[in-house]
């Protein structure tokens, strides 16, 4: 690897681990002094190895680099504050020689205590996600707008707030307590599940980065997975889910770019691996006694690994949807039960559930209603193909049923 | 929006149906509460086993099952939300129970902590 490439590979993996550390050592509120050291010690890699080409140890010289200017800094601080506040007797930073630990434990520690931290209830889901993509995932800001369909600016005010509120707030960089575990981690999965779905059905165009999301949001959630307290039958729900999903990554696009539905997918490009590691994290998760909305998501997905429609995945499928909805209401879950349903009791059945949902500001409800229309009364379907498509909002989306309407 | 239980009567608690007729009812009954779940009008529910049922009485006498002198008996209950008894009542003629013949579905509203009711 040229210097040229190392260090942007370098920067993604070394970045997030040498914020985490820093700001984990000087707290929240210096998230940003933390951040700077770590891109000021890139921007002095660059400038050095491209003329005198990268060290025998390219990862220990950028960690000797950020522990230096860590140190000045802290020192700088500590003269600051010897010399403002003279009557502080018992002064934190006594010892001359501070400790700044870069082993890879207190790496892992300090990555996960800050994705307890970044995933704050005090902050907006957007904010989280974006947060952990900068801090622990180490996305640029560029990066970041283009997965938002946002600009920079927009991104840099969301994080700066973000950033200032978990300040206000005085989160603490820290594992929570055993007591409060359980709910702080159901935040933390919701933002990795968000993050994963940012980068599944992202609009962006720019398929490396996508994949790179979601890629992401299981590192993060295998993070939780390697840590023992956090080793839950949830936390393994969702990697699975999030397996499954992955493994379609190559299949759902044509070489247009164009989405390719699941029906018309060819199921040759389905990842294998990642189905099996799928059904190796939801047999590891069906080992408690409670039954999350990860779980059900996950089993659904399972069952749309095989791609032969059978009575009894359809009748599954349908099972699982009427469990997950009773755990967590949502428009989508009702829709894909009523397709389900379709499945099971057939098109009639399903048309008299449909119209009883009246998601009327739903394009998908239109989708769904013209997919149980066709081959019935194909005028009505085509009604409702078009009531969709004047709703729909994206690109992908108006094109998908456009070809419906042309297909009927 | 209010809130409705919906009461399962069941006219003969101590008929016992076949391992597959049970494994119908529970298939339809989820499907049932799935529609009413899809619509986001399910608040919630429970199926109540008749077996090791106790009634207590007037003087704390304990008997067996709520089957005394009248064979019927509750099995179950969910509660809904609705905008109308009417709306209600539509939910309840989907429910399977009503396919045992005398079993039936009592529709009541639940009392608003409002004071007024």
């Amino acid at each position: 690897m040229t210097s040229e490439e190392l260090i942007p590979h370098l920067f993604r993996t070394e970045f997030t681990k040498i914020t985490a550390v820093l700001c984990k050592l000087f707290g929240i509120e210096h998230i940003q002094v933390a951040e700077d050291i770590a891109g000021e010690t890139f921007l002095l890699a660059l400038e050095t190895w491209s003329y005198k080409g990268a060290p025998e140890n390219p990862v220990a010289w950028l960690y000797a680099v950020a522990k230096n200017k860590a140190k000045n800094i802290l020192k700088r601080n500590q003269t600051f504050s010897k010399k403002i506040q003279p009557q502080l007797k018992n002064s934190v930073v006594t010892s001359s020689e501070i400790e700044i630990d870069l082993s890879e434990k207190n790496i892992t520690d300090s990555q996960l205590q800050m994705l307890f931290a970044v995933c704050h209830p005090s902050i907006s889901a957007e904010a989280q996600i974006s947060l952990a993509l900068r801090i622990l995932c180490g996305f640029g800001i560029e990066e970041i707008a283009n997965a938002f369909l946002s600009n920079k600016e927009t991104i840099n005010k969301r994080l700066y707030r973000a950033k200032e509120k978990l300040h206000h707030e005085k989160v603490q960089i820290e594992f929570p307590s055993e007591k409060e575990i359980d709910k702080r981690l159901d935040n933390v999965l919701t933002t990795l599940y968000l993050l994963f779905n940012e980068g599944y059905y992202s609009e962006s165009s720019d398929n490396i980065l996508r994949e790179d999301l979601c890629l992401e949001a299981m590192r993060l959630t295998y993070l939780l997975i390697e840590n023992e307290q956090t080793n839950l039958p949830r936390v393994n729900a969702l990697l699975s889910l999030m397996c499954f999903h992955a493994s379609r990554f190559a299949a759902r696009k044509n070489e247009n770019g164009e989405v390719v539905l699941y029906q018309d997918q060819d199921e040759k490009l389905w990842n294998a691996e990642l189905i099996s590691k799928g059904i190796f994290f939801i047999n590891k998760a069906s080992q408690g006694k409670i039954i999350s909305k990860y779980h059900l998501e996950a089993s659904i997905a399972y069952w749309h690994t095989i791609k032969a429609d059978t009575k009894e995945k359809w009748e599954s499928i349908l099972l699982l949807y009427n469990q997950l909805l009773q755990i967590e209401y949502s428009p989508v879950a009702a829709l894909n039960r009523t397709f389900a349903l379709s499945k099971v009791y057939g098109k009639q059945e399903a048309i008299k559930e449909a119209e009883k949902l009246q998601l009327t500001n739903n394009h998908y409800y239109y989708t769904l209603l013209g997919e149980l229309y066709k081959d019935i009364n194909n005028t009505k379907a085509k009604q409702y193909f078009e009531a969709a498509y004047s709703l729909a909002k994206t690109q992908t989306d108006k094109r998908t049923i456009k070809k419906k309407i042309a297909g009927l | 929006m209010d809130e409705y239980i919906l009461i399962f009567r069941h006219e003969d608690g101590k008929k016992i149906a076949s391992p597959e007729q049970m494994q119908k009812w529970m298939k339809q009954t989820m499907d049932w509460i799935g529609g009413i779940t899809a619509q986001n009008k399910f608040s919630g529910g429970n199926g109540l086993p008749f077996e090791d049922a106790k009634v207590v009485g007037y003087n704390g006498v304990v008997t067996n099952g709520p089957f005394g002198d009248i064979k019927e008996t509750i099995g179950g209950y969910i509660i809904i939300k609705a905008d109308s008894t009417d709306e209600a009542v539509e939910f309840a003629k989907g429910s399977p129970v009503l396919q045992g013949e005398g079993n039936t579905v009592e529709v009541r509203k639940i009392a608003k902590r409002d004071g007024v009711h």
